[in-house]
């Protein structure tokens, strides 16, 4: 089956032997893009979460075939280190991360939920940030959270500003 | 006792012990309709068949009462609080379609099917009697407003309804158990009672 997909920007079209291959293996193994990771493989710990769409999905239990036509975007594709996403700068302000192997799905978690809701309650994360950490890096997660929102809020007021100054 | 009857009376035991264990594993599998009873199904028989469907875990699981989706035959909470969330698909960004796709996945044991969500709070049959949940299908300010015949599409056709002869595998690859009606006498036996103005017994 021929998969057409962009990811992170850039179109890509691939040539899939099993349609039901997961979505993560096509990131890691075909584009090589290691930073989504495998974690309990069962759609339950978030480790390998990304966006389809600009909707965070379990991508070790979604199938490619669903991903064909689609705008996929991993860590790697959030933004760099000269201009980082607001859950980028969060959590490099919070020092979130201890062995690390998690955190990029929390990161993608989280940037999707900043994009819906920039002023998330206690309860709006503990609804929504559902993902593991084994090294339980909750707390510094939850307060990098919060901040990642204010920045997101920032950044959101002073498009709208530059917007009404005319400016891009 | 000779011995061609010593082995004639071994053999009977046999065969009646293969028959009757081949029936006990057809009746845990199914609640058989003959050819004949699903001629002359009653509209009683086909009210128990369709209550014994949508009383099984594979339908009551995601008609909660409590607003939180159950899993497996134990009906437990489902994992990591999911919920119903505003529009009966878990929460803004977390919600069902994070890890349900319109399929089931072999690899992963996730179930899925199209719109996978949960019934509206209207539909919960969780912890009611059967005569509690027909009526709560039967009233159109209950179900959504669906007519007998609607009703009868969604009940038939709808994929999501259909999933349960469909469940698939566990995270464990263990197949998920099915209703004790196979699909074919359900939809005959939805179709039967609704025919008859879906009249709920009085006892």
């Amino acid at each position: 089956m021929k998969i057409a997909l962009k990811v992170n920007g850039e179109q890509h079209s691939l040539e899939i032997a099993d349609e039901n291959t997961p979505l993560l293996w096509i990131v890691r193994d075909l584009l090589n893009l290691k930073g989504t990771k495998f974690g309990c493989g069962k759609a339950a710990c978030g480790a390998c979460t990304l966006h389809v769409d600009g909707e965070a999905v379990r991508s070790c239990s979604y199938a490619v075939k669903f991903a064909d036509g689609k705008k996929v975007t991993t860590i790697e594709g959030l933004r760099n280190e000269e201009a980082p996403h607001p859950v980028q700068q969060a959590w490099l302000e919070h020092v979130v991360p201890q062995c690390g192997y998690c955190q990029p799905g929390f990161m993608m978690a989280t940037a999707a939920l900043i994009s819906k809701n920039q002023e998330p309650t206690d309860e709006d994360i503990d609804n929504n940030i559902i993902n593991i950490c084994r090294c339980a890096t909750y707390y510094r997660m939850r307060k990098a959270i919060h901040r990642a929102a204010e920045l997101e809020r920032d950044r959101l007021s002073l498009s709208t500003k530059n917007i009404e100054n005319g400016e891009e | 006792m000779n011995r061609t009857a010593f082995l004639l009376f071994i053999f009977s035991l046999v065969a009646f012990y293969l028959i009757g264990s081949n029936n006990e594993a057809s009746l845990e599998a199914y609640e058989v309709i003959s050819e004949e009873q699903r001629d002359s199904l009653t509209t009683e028989r086909a009210y128990e068949q369709v209550m014994n469907v949508l009383m099984h875990p594979r339908c009551m699981n995601c008609h909660p009462t409590d607003d939180v989706p159950k899993q497996g035959m134990d009906r437990h909470p489902h994992y990591f609080g999911m919920s119903r969330g505003k529009e009966n698909k878990g929460f803004s960004v977390t919600k069902c379609a994070t890890c349900h796709q319109e399929e089931n996945n072999l690899n992963s044991g996730v179930p899925g099917a199209p719109h996978w969500s949960l019934a509206p709070s209207s539909m919960g049959w969780q912890g009611l009697s059967r005569s509690e949940i027909a009526q709560r299908l039967l009233n159109p300010e209950t179900n959504g407003g669906k007519s007998h015949e609607e009703l009868v599409t969604h009940m038939t056709e709808d994929e999501l309804v259909l999933w349960a002869w469909n469940p698939g595998v566990d995270a464990n690859g263990v197949q998920r158990e099915k209703p004790p009606v196979s699909e074919e006498d359900f939809k005959k036996a939805v179709e039967k009672w609704f025919d008859e103005g879906a009249p709920i017994p009085s006892k």
